[in-house]
């Protein structure tokens, strides 16, 4: 698991936007973030995967908007105008991620990424990178690449 | 060495699109703005062929051309005009001025190479 | 010779424009009779790939417009008659074409194969034979396509093997005025220039220098006679003295003979005596040449632009009519909508956006010109290749179409008329036999009608027998034998994948690659292709295209509270379905009887899987959608909202293929709208509602 963070020597910082889903801290990359956006209705992809809530419209570019907490087997999100979409991409193609809330946007040192706990319930330690400890508060690294399945993972 | 052409214009964009052709084909360009800057260049380059526009503030192509031509070591110096079209007239009035040939713009950048190659002295 | 990509890409691009010039000359020297223009410019065409090949060292290249050239300008000056030599032009025009090809991609093998034996047909149809350094062998080893001989083959002309006689070239004499070293031109380029070009001798008159004494300082004493090889055209080395024409004596002291009709005034093969005459000639040389240089450099007044700058302006504009859709929405909602200042700034601003957006879809429009031509070559290829006596008419080639459409278009047209000439045509003999004309007709045309392309292939050949197909289907399972079809519906069994209908397999049009192929691709194009034909006379495609890729009319309707889009190509009728309508047989899909047919109702909200289908669909509006193949179906939906223009949005970049959605668009409010996929809806027997939509599974 330590391979897949990106090759940074120890004493590195990382930069790392946090957020809340399903009252759990979770964070990625900053690199990953293009932008916050607040919640607004999105159009349902018929066939689609249930934790795929829709398509919505990006200054004029159609982009998915995945259920978190659903995809993490945390329980379908009820989305309100306090719900937040976090707009990834990285490197795939742009994804919105629905989330309760933003926290922080942090750094935090490299060698402080630890092996996630197998205490977590459900799906969430697959599609983890790892866990920081800051504040005595475990925020939990999101693994993009496997949170948000590609298009052929769509498919199979 | 590579032939050097100097080419005047007060277009910066066919200074441009002449600057990139001539140098594509290999030779030294080297570029004025006008009539005047013209002789100015002429003198610090001593070219081996000199393009001109026609239409051009401050000393237009015939005036160049005649400039040229009065000082006597450019007598023999190629000068190539370039008229905007194949306009009878105007290729008369700069060959009477002293023009050696002429190029019809929007110049078809073969053409131009070898016009320049059939007027210059020098082989390169 | 110049280096450079830039001037390279200058040199292909310029030769495209010129391949165009000279195919649509050719295609009038078919029509008409030739002569004055038509051959000039295809002269010049011809004469200018010549140039820019030569900068380039494309040798081949160089060799057969030269060929092409000299030919051409033999039946300028009507040595040669044009009719009868046509074929060997189209075939050199062809291979020039091929030529150019394989100089851009770098790759030159194929396209050579059989370049000696064509410029030695060329070289034969001339009548002025060039030292060809190929063999003479062989000769016949090619068939002409055309199963022609032209009837004046000097062809012991051509010295086999042994040492080639070198022919007498262009013999001039050169003398500058002293104006042409006042302006500055220089006899020792121009010679330099002219030796380039290929063969020279050069011999200086040193007799008639004045003594030393007698000289003048700024004087012009010297004359050169000049021997050019025969390689050379009278307009290359006009070309060469472009400047100096009046600054300079220039006699054409004799030419290369030629066998046909009498050259004009030449003398004859001895040295002519200097001087004398020559003053009569020069002018007339010159005149030659400017006609001939004016229509060179002449290209249309454009600028170049990268497609992709287009595109991004296309989805800008798209944009821009989203934007003004929301703003025109808001206002309406904020109660401002029904000031008059308002009302007529914005339909001010939507005439605008629409006049814009109409102007940027017409930058990436393209005439169907070149895509026509190249169906010629098709076509004569074809015909060659099958031993039919076929004759293409296009028309409509000024029609325009979006870019991406007229390269998509290639591959099924070319599989449509290699048909059309294969299976459509008979053979000669045989259309004879039939009280028809032995040369079988192909027409080709596009127009604009009603806000669509059309694109018609029509041949007047032996029709389709309705039969043979049914007999065929059954054959291939493709139809119960006991069906009942409609003609319509026979003819659309030959869309059907695997359907071939000639019994051996032709080379030409294969089996397996059918018109199924054709169909796909004209729908992933958005069109549709149709059939119709009749046995014994003929049969005619015809293949319907939205005007732009960008742009779709459609109808906006509303199932189970998400809104979608119906697109307008398919959509015939729109009804209130009333329970009178709808009935129930048994178990099945309720069925909708319109006119005497009944159509299967597909409830659109069941069939994207956004709910059950609803008992009672008698509330619902029902949209009534032609298939490609002509499959009707209705659509049930619960509110139709109205027409409406909007921009696609691909989705299978994203998201792979949806069942039943072709692509996105976004509403005025903001909010995305799915479009609807036709023919996944209406595909399969019309149980598509009842059957599991292909649910896409297992993922986490």
């Amino acid at each position: 698991m330590e391979q897949a963070a990106p090759q940074e020597a120890a004493g590195d910082q990382r930069e790392i936007v946090s957020f809340r889903v399903a009252g759990q801290d979770f964070c990625i990359d900053i690199r990953y973030v293009r932008e916050i956006r607040g919640w607004s209705p999105t159009t349902v992809l018929p066939h689609a995967p249930d934790y795929v809530v829709g398509l919505m419209n990006l200054r004029g570019n159609v982009i998915p908007v995945i259920d978190l907490s659903l995809r993490l087997g945390l329980g379908r999100s009820e989305p309100s105008q306090r719900h937040v979409i976090v707009i990834t991409n990285d490197g795939r193609g742009t994804v919105g991620l629905l989330v309760d809330s933003v926290s922080d946007i942090m750094s935090v040192p490299c060698d402080e990424l630890k092996q996630p706990p197998d205490v977590a319930t459900s799906h969430a330690p697959a599609f983890l990178e790892g866990v920081f400890t800051v504040d005595e508060k475990l925020i939990r690294v999101l693994d993009l690449a496997k949170a948000v399945p590609s298009n052929r993972a769509v498919e199979e | 060495m590579t032939l050097k052409v100097l080419a005047v214009d007060d277009s910066r964009t066919m200074r441009g699109m002449l600057a990139e052709v001539l140098a594509d084909a290999g030779f030294e360009p080297y570029l004025a703005e006008d009539g005047e800057d013209g002789l100015r260049r002429l003198s610090e380059v001593d070219p081996d062929v000199v393009i001109t526009d026609i239409n051009m503030p401050n000393l237009d192509g015939f005036g160049f051309i005649d400039a040229v031509r009065a000082d006597t070591r450019y007598r023999g110096l190629p000068i190539l005009v370039l008229t905007t079209e194949n306009a009878e007239p105007l290729k008369d009035r700069a060959r009477e001025a002293g023009a050696t040939g002429w190029i019809v713009k929007p110049f078809h950048d073969l053409k131009l190479v070898s016009a320049i190659r059939r007027v210059a002295a020098r082989q390169v | 010779m110049p280096g450079g990509d830039a001037l390279r890409e200058t040199f292909f691009q310029e030769c495209d424009e010129l391949l165009e010039i000279m195919s649509d000359g050719l295609s009038r020297l078919e029509d008409e009779q030739p002569g004055g223009e038509t051959v000039n410019a295809l002269f010049r065409a011809v004469h200018s790939i010549k140039g820019g090949a030569g900068a380039f060292g494309f040798d081949r290249l160089v060799r057969l417009a030269h060929a092409l050239e000299t030919l051409l300008d033999d039946i300028r000056a009507d040595r040669v008659n044009a009719r009868p030599v046509l074929p060997v032009l189209l075939r050199a025009g062809d291979r020039l074409h091929d030529l150019v090809e394989a100089e851009r991609d770098g790759h030159s093998a194929d396209a050579v194969r059989d370049l000696e034996q064509l410029l030695r047909e060329l070289a034969a149809a001339s009548g002025s034979p060039e030292p060809s350094p190929a063999p003479a062998g062989g000769s016949e080893a090619e068939p002409d396509d055309f199963g022609f001989v032209p009837t004046s083959i000097p062809i012991d002309l051509m010295p086999v093997g042994d040492e080639v006689v070198p022919q007498p070239g262009h013999r001039l004499r050169f003398a500058p005025a002293q104006s042409l070293y006042r302006r500055g031109n220089d006899p020792i380029p121009l010679l330099r220039a002219l030796r380039d070009l290929g063969e020279l001798h050069v011999d200086c008159e040193l007799a008639e220098l004045p003594p030393l004494s007698d000289m003048q300082w700024d004087g012009s004493y010297l004359a050169w006679r000049l021997d050019c090889g025969a390689n050379l055209s009278r307009e290359d080395v006009l070309d060469v003295f472009e400047f100096v024409e009046e600054d300079a004596t220039l006699e054409l002291l004799d030419e290369a003979p030629t066998t046909e009709a009498p050259a004009p005034p030449a003398s004859p093969e001895a040295p002519a005596p200097t001087g004398t005459g020559s003053a009569d000639r020069e002018p007339a040389a010159a005149s030659t040449e400017r006609g001939t240089s004016s229509g060179i450099a002449g290209p249309r007044r454009a600028i170049r632009v990268e497609l992709d700058r287009v595109d991004r302006l296309i989805n800008l504009v798209g944009e821009l009519v989203i934007g003004e859709a929301m703003l025109s929405q808001s206002l309406a909602q904020s109660g401002a909508g029904h000031d008059p200042g308002v009302i007529a700034a914005l339909g001010q601003l939507k005439q605008l956006s629409t006049e814009l957006q109409e102007r940027i879809m017409a930058i990436r429009a393209q005439s169907v010109k070149t895509l026509f031509q190249r169906m010629a070559r098709i076509v004569r290829e074809a015909a060659a290749a099958t031993g039919r006596d076929v004759r293409l008419i296009c028309e409509g080639e000024n029609t325009e179409v979006d870019k991406t459409v007229i390269e998509r278009l290639s591959d099924p047209l070319t599989h449509m008329l290699r048909n059309a000439v294969d299976h459509g045509i008979e053979p000669p003999d045989r259309r004879v036999a039939a009280g028809k004309p032995r040369e079988g007709i192909v027409r080709l045309s596009a127009a604009h009608r009603s806000g669509q392309i059309v694109i018609e292939i029509t041949d007047d050949g032996a029709g389709i027998d309705p039969e043979k197909v049914f007999a065929r289907a059954v054959e291939r399972g493709l139809v119960p034998p006991d069906a009942e079809l409609t003609e319509q519906e026979v003819h659309n069994l030959l869309f059907e994948p695997g359907f071939s209908t000639t019994q051996e397999v032709s080379d030409l049009s294969g089996r397996g690659v059918g018109m199924d192929v054709v169909r796909t691709e004209i729908q992933a194009l958005g069109g549709r292709v149709s059939l119709s034909s009749v046995k014994g006379h003929g049969t005619t495609l015809t293949i319907s295209l939205p005007l732009t890729l960008a742009v779709a009319e459609g109808m906006l309707v509303e199932v189970a509270g998400e809104t979608l889009i119906v697109p307008s190509t398919s959509l015939r009728e729109t009804m209130r379905a009333g329970d009178a309508i709808t009935q129930r047989l048994g178990a099945g899909p309720p069925v909708l009887s319109l006119r005497g047919a009944l159509i299967p109702i597909v409830d659109l909200g069941e069939a994207l899987a956004y709910r059950q289908r609803p008992d009672d669909l008698s509330s619902n509006s029902v949209l009534i959608v032609e298939s490609l193949s002509g499959r009707r179906i209705g659509l049930a939906v619960d509110r139709i909202l109205g027409q409406r223009e909007v921009v696609i949005k691909g989705l299978s970049e994203n998201y792979g293929r949806i069942p039943g959605i072709a692509a996105a668009t976004i509403l005025g409010d903001g909010r995305i709208a799915l479009i609807i996929d036709i023919e996944q809806i209406a595909c399969g027997d019309g149980t598509a509602a009842d059957r599991k939509p292909h649910v896409v599974a297992g993922v986490s």
